[in-house]
């Protein structure tokens, strides 16, 4: 039987298709009907068409202009249906070129014809098949006056079928600024408005919104211009603000939501905006509230972590509204990797600032084991949510010694991390660390059992200057008030070339760290002098070319702090008495413009003349030889440098 | 002057803000029957605990302490009264609550009210919430059976329990803390400067009542039961739970069989047609849908007729028609023919029903003015000629209806109207009354004329008598006042040649009224009977009726419930009882018994009987009768 219907198929089609090439014009219409009636429905039947080659055809029917109206039709129904088919014959018919021809048909049919209609069906198919061939459409004004033009008065599929087009090709910054230029503001405004009921229907409000979505995403110009467009006598934002109300279908509602959370955080509309505060962030709480369905709720909890990213008022708000916490905290029981996301994120966001809503999430809502458990999930994007949870919470020192601690979250982050993770997690995670390796945390000492040294300096070596930054900074973390063989362990594992490479970063942040775990490497005195004594030429060559190098003053400042924690040293401070060069550096830094230059040079003298100590006497002559006391005048003269004078180096 | 004016100005704008503050709870709860259930509007006097003092139109509460006992406030230095202040409110003993004036009724659906803290007072613990009648006002809200609460100084809620769950933030000086009562899904929530805290409380019991609750010396609280706009938008919810009533009316499933709704709904519009008497649209619609109609053609078209005449307010005609086609259905029905005859009465008044002045009838309908007896006039002589007009125009209007009359049924209904429907001692006025229809024949209308021109003394008509007797006084002295005003209307008065006939037509009006009381006298007392016949007598008060406290009567669209109760009965006929009938005049459709569904078309049936239902809803305490919205469902 299934036998006999191929060979039927295979007869009937070979006949047809053979008419599709005929001259005359009524037999390739029937041709035409009788193909377009085949394939609809049928992904093996579209699949056997495209096969046998009949697309290019189809596009030229399609495409020219001296045939009857009614071929170019059907050939561009048909080409639609075909577009419908499996996502290899939709890959086949983009390499063939059907998404250039088909924006070429619209570049010249009229508008409101039922060509146009077709033809922009078709084209919304292959769109939605990713990847989608954005490159088909270039960004030429005429032809996106055109389109924008098709989205406010065309019949109501082309609309839907335009904007939905746009939506998914509007993808940067680029194409955001072109479709604002050519008026998509305004059919978008047009296609929220209200219908003859209260509310635009379903499928015409859905594509306006992801198009305005994907329009404002962290583009404070379009925000602006979306701000500012009216439909009648409603602004975008007045439109928006109907339709997020709990009367609205569920997918408007949240599309609308973050609509406004887009345009908030492009910069259009301030934190305290009631569109903000009374539109977006209330429908977006309800959204992730037990009783919508999962799909709504993943992505209303991705949404609102969006919007309560930076503000902490909103973070407060968020924190209140609705049961917001509970709801989140069942959505990470959700199954779907789209929802738990969504719902640590959202945590994350809210945790960011706020220590009292910290401690809510942790204590009210048992969150710990959940990431703890979920950071072990074989989604990485899971995984990242996770860790970006657990990043935001370990902000908190009080949460460090305890929770923390409880559920050993260190180990499953350790692991994480030495699991050749992505950068975005790895920046992630290593940023936990630093928080994780502060001095007060108790998990300092079983990370470095686990190896967190090694690790961390890898991670100077990466060139992601993130990922450098990361690594440098939780070692100074690491070192800082740390045993004398953690400190070993740390030069030791680091080397001094690469600290060498490390004040040659591009990025002065890196610097500054890098020069920051110098200071609490050499910090309280035997620890000094027993560096000192086995890196000493090293360490005064890093300091000297950061004081001979160009760099900003706060850098500067640093390298002379670690120049005062070496003359606090027993022995250490004659590596610095030895060397002329830094003296001389020392007195022409204490008459530097810069007050916190001349401040810590400051600090490094007093330290190096310090009387109770023995050898005083030598040293201070040697430093009066070099006109440290000259200087001094000059700056006792000096109204601004008044709170420098209450030090012990007159007190002889 | 300046200074009074402007006090006046105030004055003025407080009243307007009290008539705003009533609108306003109407319409966010327009489904609310006050007669049976009052809002909450401020709280009560009464239902709370000494401590606790109320200003500012009752929405004001303060703590104030007791009079005795613990919390007293004592005259003290002021050192002392420091000491009393600290130690004041330490213990549960000194907490005090207050309720409002009523429960909430179910028929809100979605309850909301907001306080704001005015002060925290010393220490902050306030409490706002529900409780039900009865519970110990002792206490903050929360804390006893059947009492809810949300507190402010740890933010926990309290659901009949002393010991709080952790719920929402705290609260202080000037936040506005809502709480919302869903009624639909026994729920509360609570809001705090507008934004919406989460459900607080499930499985309510039903008629609590809104409860503040204060513990320390200073706390001062003002509540906004809706007079003043809410911070919250609660009209979102309202639109949601509406929204989703709607659906669950929409997608309630069917059980098999019943499910045919094209079936139903042709049956119903079918049934609705024949039922008004739409008889070529009902034709047309039974050809187009196959629905049989169950009536003969004919019958609906003499109902039509019957119909028609009432809608265009000549009852009299109406009733001859009756009568005649329907022989024995007024005798038996005789609250029916009462409130015809009332109806008739105030059709007299407004000059529509053709025998009391035919001619001037015809002409007010043809020139598109209404008309009075009371402002024409017209000699009981010229009245008589003008009925011979009023034939003739009588015939051109009938013309238009399609109202074939003949004299000799007419004649036959002329009698068995006299005999079934007058007492005996006023026969001879009945037949009069009787006449009053138009006339087809000179004949009848000389005897219209002789019996027409007997005059009776008032008498026997207590309450209306007086101010009757004194109308009829000044239209005998002046009779012509308002024929001046309406003088162009009545072209046909002024060519019988005589302008001052006032006193006859009022006359033969008061002898009607004074027919109608006696059969009144006779009907079963009740209520409804004596209102309408009092409503309709009083029209004779007023020198212009139509713009008199009364004037509603003469609306040409009060002429639909007695058509309907008339087209009602001669569809029912002999199944309808007196009580019944007494209901829908009422306009209340409790009937529940299919068997007369006859008198009432199926689709009307329908609607009345999901009217009911709604008001059971509300009296058994389901809130979704507060969004399920009648007439929005039936629009569509």
């Amino acid at each position: 039987m299934q036998q006999l219907t191929v060979f039927m198929d295979i007869e009937s089609s070979r006949s047809y298709i053979d008419e599709l090439y005929s001259p005359d014009a009524t037999k390739v219409v029937e041709a035409l009907v009788t193909l377009k009636n085949s394939v609809i429905g049928s992904n093996r039947q579209k699949s056997s068409v495209i096969q046998q080659g009949v697309v290019p055809r189809l596009l030229q029917l399609m495409s020219d202009e001296a045939l009857d109206p009614n071929i170019r039709l059907e050939a561009t129904i048909t080409i639609g249906s075909l577009a419908k088919g499996t996502p290899e014959n939709v890959a086949t018919l983009v390499e063939q070129g059907t998404a250039t021809a088909l924006v070429e048909l619209l570049r010249t049919v009229p508008i409101g014809t039922k060509l146009v209609e077709a033809g922009l069906c078709a084209l919304r198919s292959v769109f939605l098949h990713p990847p989608a061939p954005i490159a088909a459409l270039p960004a030429d004004m005429r032809l996106l006056t055109r389109l924008t033009q098709i989205a406010r008065e065309g019949t109501a599929t082309a609309r839907c079928c335009v904007v939905r087009i746009l939506s998914v090709w509007c993808g940067g910054h680029m194409e955001q600024e072109a479709l604002c230029q050519a008026g998509a503001c305004a059919a978008i405004a047009a296609m929220l408005a209200n219908g003859r009921n209260s509310a635009p229907p379903l499928a015409r409000a859905l594509p306006a919104l992801e198009l305005l979505a994907n329009m404002c995403f962290e583009n404070g110009n379009v925000s602006q211009v979306a701000l500012n467009t009216r439909h009648g006598d409603k602004t975008i934002p007045e439109l928006l603000m109907c339709l997020v109300s709990r009367d609205k279908p569920l997918p408007v509602a949240l599309g609308a939501a973050r609509c406004l959370t887009f345009i908030h955080r492009a910069g259009a509309l301030t934190a305290d905006d009631n569109r903000v505060v009374f539109g977006a962030l209330p429908c977006l709480a309800r959204l992730c509230t037990k009783e919508m369905p999962e799909e709504i709720r993943a992505k209303a909890a991705e949404t609102l972590s969006y919007l309560a990213e930076v503000d902490t008022s909103l973070q407060r708000l968020a924190a209140i509204s609705n049961h917001l916490m509970s709801s989140l905290a069942d959505i990470v029981n959700c199954p779907s990797a789209a929802a738990k996301q969504g719902a640590f994120k959202c945590f994350a966001s809210l945790g960011a600032n706020d220590e009292d809503i910290r401690k809510r999430i942790i204590e009210t809502h048992g969150l710990m084991k959940h990431i703890v458990s979920e950071m072990k999930n074989p989604e990485p994007s899971i995984r990242l949510a996770a860790v970006r949870c657990l990043h935001s919470l370990s902000r908190s020192v009080q949460q460090l010694r305890t929770t923390f601690q409880d559920h050993a979250v260190w180990k499953p982050l350790m692991q994480l991390l030495n699991d050749s993770p992505g950068t975005e997690l790895l920046t992630v995670g290593s940023s936990t660390l630093c928080n994780l390796l502060l001095e007060f945390s108790p998990a300092k000492e079983p990370m470095l059992d686990q190896g967190a040294v090694e690790m961390l300096c890898n991670l100077t070596k990466r060139p992601e200057a993130a990922l450098r930054l990361n690594g440098i900074w939780a070692l100074m973390n690491m070192a800082f008030q740390a045993e004398q063989k953690v400190k070993q362990r740390i030069l030791c594992c680091l080397g001094t070339e690469q600290m060498f490479r490390l004040l040659g970063d591009s990025d002065t942040r890196v610097i500054m760290k890098t020069l920051g775990l110098l200071r609490n490497l050499l910090s309280t005195r035997q620890h000094i002098d027993a560096i000192m004594s086995e890196y000493s030429s090293q360490v005064m060559q890093a300091v000297i070319v950061v004081l001979e190098g160009s760099y900003p003053a706060e850098v500067k400042e640093q390298a002379l702090c670690i120049l005062g924690n070496i003359g606090d040293g027993e022995r250490a401070r004659d590596f610095i008495m030895a060397n002329e060069d830094v003296l001389r550096k020392l007195v022409d830094y204490l008459a530097h413009p810069e007050s916190k230059l001349q401040e810590a040079a400051l600090f490094v003298a007093s330290n190096l003349v310090r009387c109770s100590e023995a050898g005083a006497a030598a040293r201070q002559a040697r430093l009066a030889d070099l006109g440290v006391l000259r200087a001094l005048k000059l700056l006792g003269a000096r109204q601004d440098a008044a709170h420098l004078h209450d030090n012990d180096f007159f007190s002889e | 002057m300046a200074a009074i004016g402007s006090g006046r100005g105030t004055m003025d704008s407080q009243n307007q803000v009290q008539s705003d503050t009533v609108d306003r709870l109407k319409l966010l709860y327009p489904n609310v029957n006050e007669d049976e259930t009052p809002l909450p509007r401020s709280w009560s006097t009464k239902d709370k605990f000494s401590y606790i003092g109320l200003s500012q139109n009752n929405l004001r509460v303060h703590y104030k302490g007791g009079m005795q006992g613990p919390g007293r406030r004592p005259h003290l230095p002021y050192l002392h009264l420091r000491l009393w202040m600290y130690r004041h409110g330490k213990t549960h003993k000194d907490a005090a609550s207050v309720r409002a004036t009523h429960p909430i009724p179910a028929a809100c659906g979605l309850y909301y009210f907001e306080v704001r803290i005015v002060s925290k007072g010393r220490d902050g613990y306030m409490g706002i919430g529900l409780s039900a009648h009865g519970v110990n006002m002792n206490r903050l809200p929360g804390w006893d059976k059947h009492s809810y609460g949300y507190h402010g100084d740890d933010g926990n809620s309290f659901c009949s329990s002393g010991t709080g769950q952790p719920y929402g933030p705290t609260f202080t000086t000037g936040d506005v803390i809502g709480c919302g009562v869903n009624l639909v899904d026994n729920t509360c929530f609570y809001t705090k400067n507008g934004h919406h805290l989460g459900i607080a409380f499930r499985g309510l019991p039903p008629n609590l009542y809104p409860t503040v609750g204060l513990q320390t010396p200073g706390e001062v609280v003002d509540a906004n039961f809706g007079q003043q706009p809410f911070l919250f938008d609660i009209e979102d919810m309202l639109r949601e739970l509406r929204a989703r009533t709607r659906l669950a009316i929409d997608e309630f499933p069917l059980p098999d069989g019943q499910g045919e709704w094209q079936q139903v709904l042709h049956r119903m519009v079918s049934t609705y047609l024949v039922h008004h008497g739409y008889c070529s649209t009902a034709q047309a619609f039974s050809r187009a849908t196959g629905q049989p109609i169950d009536e003969d053609i004919a019958s609906i078209k003499n109902r039509q007729k019957v119909s028609k005449l009432v809608l265009s307010g000549r009852i009299g005609e109406a009733i001859e028609l009756t009568r005649r086609l329907y022989p024995g259905l007024l005798e038996r029905d005789h609250n029916l023919l009462f409130l015809l005859k009332c109806r008739q009465f105030v059709e007299m008044v407004n000059g529509t029903d053709s025998e009391a002045c035919g001619d001037k009838a015809c002409g007010a309908a043809s020139n598109g003015v209404a008309t009075s007896v009371i402002s024409h006039t017209s000699h009981p002589h010229a009245h008589a000629h003008a009925h011979a007009h009023a034939h003739a125009h009588m015939c051109a209007a009938n013309g238009q209806d399609v109202l074939p009359h003949t004299n000799g049924v007419r004649e036959e209904g002329v009698g068995g109207e006299c005999t079934a429907a007058a007492a005996e001692e006023e026969e001879e006025e009945r037949s009069r009354d009787v006449d009053m229809t138009p006339p087809h024949n000179g004949e009848h209308a000389h005897a219209h004329l002789h019996t027409g021109s007997e005059q009776l003394p008032l008498k026997g008509m207590p309450g209306v008598t007086a101010s009757v007797a004194a109308l009829m006084a000044q239209y005998r002295a002046g009779g012509c006042v308002c024929e001046a005003a309406e003088g162009a209307a009545c072209a046909e008065a002024a060519a019988a040649g005589d302008g001052c006939g006032a006193r006859a037509s009022v006359e033969r009006m008061l002898a009607f009224g004074r027919d109608l009381y006696a059969m009144s006298q006779k009907l079963t007392q009740d209520l409804y009977h004596k209102s309408m016949l009092e409503d309709a007598f009083s029209l004779l008060a007023y020198s212009n009726p139509w713009d008199s406290p009364v004037g509603w009567q003469l609306e040409p669209v009060r002429r639909e419930a007695v058509c309907e109760a008339l087209n009602s009965a001669i569809l029912g006929d002999t199944s309808t009882t007196k009580s019944e009938h007494k209901n829908k005049y009422a306009g209340l459709y409790s009937r529940k018994e299919a068997q007369g569904m006859q008198w009432v078309s199926p689709v009307e049936a329908c609607a009345a009987h999901s009217r009911e239902l709604l008001r059971r809803m509300s009296r058994a305490g389901l809130g979704a009768c507060a969004f399920a919205d009648l007439p929005a469902l039936l629009r569509r």
